[in-house]
């Protein structure tokens, strides 16, 4: 990037090479767990939902090197602090509010249907 | 320099502001970024709402009986390829190359329209079938989830078209620069939303 004195924006460099990294990988790690839901791969439900979370997981860091060029050094290491951030905020609220509300769930409506059984009744 | 609220400068008429204030040229792009991140929360919410709300079909339809997967592909792929023509836009961009700069533009704009033509026939289809987000907990929270996201897309692709009406105008300079590596983050922001939407909402809701 070079010193630019503090004029113009910080515009990451963009390279041919990295766009094409990046999205072959995206391709890639879509193209599986649509394959593996949409064709019915493996047995195991809990083993399917666990690797298309992984992917997923694995997908959004590569975009983000990739395509929004994050790296330690971008913006004095400011970019990667509130991406991470941001990111722990994130996984509490989400990992936090599914946890509480199924042991509420669980503690209120003891006998509820599953999600199976809601389905067929009349 | 910034500390004077109200000076008098050499004839005694009060002054309201400094002559030399300090201004930051180059905080848009962390800027934008903090955007992003309070509008992830935004979107974490949503998904935190799906998440607890999504099993909730009040006796109706499920996930596996109303999405069509391979039209969530095609959706997918739409968004996919979109994120590499933005990336060519860039690159033309670095280049100073002007005509193709506009039209790798338009050809993310295309797939982005594509993007959300596919998603509102979706969602007419669903309300048609009496599966809208009045119908349950699991729908209302999918529509505000998937609707948002695709509000977001159909913003970016006004705010893209107007990028292209700029750079016509004023060719390639630093402000159009900057613009354009905001969409940029934007857009390939959007993507990254998109991920989170069809491995949680779409794909392991088949498997429900």
């Amino acid at each position: 990037m070079g010193d630019d004195h503090g004029h113009g924006a910080h515009i990451p460099h963009a390279s041919f090479k990295d766009y094409m990294t990046g999205f072959v990988l995206s391709v890639i790690l879509t193209a599986i767990p649509f394959a593996l839901v949409m064709g019915e791969m493996l047995d195991s439900k809990v083993a399917t939902i666990g690797i298309i979370l992984a992917l997923g997981a694995v997908q959004i860091v590569v975009h983000v090197i990739y395509f929004l060029h994050m790296d330690a050094k971008a913006e004095e290491g400011w970019t990667l602090m509130s991406f991470l951030f941001t990111a722990s905020l994130l996984i509490i609220m989400l990992v936090g509010s599914m946890w509480i509300m199924s042991h509420l769930h669980r503690n209120t409506h003891p006998k509820d249907p599953t999600p199976a059984e809601v389905r067929h009744m009349p | 320099m910034a500390h004077a609220i109200a000076t008098h400068d050499a004839q005694g008429k009060p002054l309201f502001h400094t002559e030399q204030e300090v201004h930051v040229q180059n905080g848009t792009m962390i800027g934008f970024w903090l955007y992003l991140m309070s509008d992830s929360l935004i979107f974490a919410i949503l998904f935190a709402c799906y998440g607890v709300l999504g099993g909730n079909y009040a006796g109706g339809p499920g996930p596996a009986e109303l999405f069509d997967l391979s039209l969530i592909a095609v959706n997918t792929g739409l968004l996919l390829v979109s994120s590499i023509t933005y990336g060519f836009v860039m690159i033309a961009m670095q280049e100073g190359r002007l005509q193709q700069m506009i039209t790798w533009l338009m050809a993310t704009g295309a797939l982005g329209a594509g993007f959300v033509a596919i998603e509102l026939y979706e969602f007419n289809h669903l309300i048609h079938i009496g599966a809208g987000p009045d119908r349950s907990g699991f729908l209302s929270s999918f529509f505000a989830l998937v609707g948002t996201h695709g509000l977001h897309v159909s913003f970016g692709i006004v705010w893209l078209i107007v990028l292209i009406v700029q750079l016509k105008r004023y060719g390639i300079n630093e402000p159009m620069k900057r613009r354009v590596a905001c969409l940029s983050m934007f857009w390939h922001f959007l993507d990254i939303v998109w991920i989170g939407v069809f491995t949680f909402v779409y794909l392991m809701g088949v498997l429900r």
